[in-house]
């Protein structure tokens, strides 16, 4: 039923698979958090960086987890801007967290 | 400076960037949404980066090794809010029948990685190591 309607370009698949590689960066990037996290220590300081980069972490895989259910019909809705912004802003957080275990 | 203003309050009125012009063919919208998901994923790349710099590389001094780690972090910020705006700038040209915006930032970004890469081979030639 829907074969007919699907796009011969699969721009949903490919705008679907996009968000699984960015989940994978943003994972690769949370995981190098961890690690520093490990040679850290546990001061108040290393922990609420460690929390705001799990918290980024799981706000971004929320986001692309709306967002690829979002992609599942044919003729999907454009990204809203606030999708783009919280998945912006979880990447600058895991920064923030990156710059905080610096020092 | 105007112009940048009216963009930045689009990304937090979603429903003002849907009352402009008319909404383009849904494959448009999705290209541009993977072309900010390539800007994510660099963003993410450079901040990749900055802990592997301060993790994996023990034998630089510490100034030098945080130096690098900061300036590959402010990259990746830098990307990433970029990417959100560009992303919105890209739409809201779509709904109008715009030409695309233009941007020097590609260019800045490879230079900016370029200089961080010749600080590093500068790092390792002269042995500014601990």
């Amino acid at each position: 039923m829907s074969a007919p309607q699907r796009d011969p370009g699969l721009q949903p698949e490919r705008t679907r698979l996009a968000w699984r590689r960015t989940t994978l960066s943003c994972t690769v990037v949370a995981v190098l958090a961890g690690r520093q996290a490990l040679h850290q220590g546990t001061g108040p300081a290393a922990v609420s960086a460690v929390a705001l980069g799990v918290l980024a972490w799981l706000g971004f895989l929320r986001v692309a987890h709306l967002r690829l259910t979002a992609l599942g019909p044919a003729r999907p809705r454009p990204m809203s801007p606030r999708a783009a912004l919280t998945s912006a802003a979880c990447t600058v957080a895991l920064a923030v967290s990156a710059a905080a275990m610096l020092f | 400076m105007n112009d940048f203003v009216r963009g930045l309050r689009l990304w937090f009125a979603p429903q003002r960037l849907r009352e402009e012009g008319d909404t383009p063919d849904y494959r448009f919208s999705l290209a541009n949404e993977r072309t900010f998901l390539a800007w994510l994923r660099t963003a993410l790349a450079l901040i990749g980066g900055g802990f592997a710099v301060a993790q994996f590389l023990p034998a630089l001094t510490w100034g030098v090794r945080t130096c690098l780690a900061l300036a590959l972090l402010a990259s990746g910020v830098l990307c990433a809010l970029r990417a959100v705006n560009h992303w919105v700038r890209c739409e809201r040209a779509m709904r109008r029948g715009e030409d695309l915006p233009v941007s020097r930032f590609p260019t800045l970004l490879s230079l900016a990685i370029a200089a961080v890469a010749l600080a590093m081979v500068v790092v390792v030639l002269f042995g500014w190591e601990s």
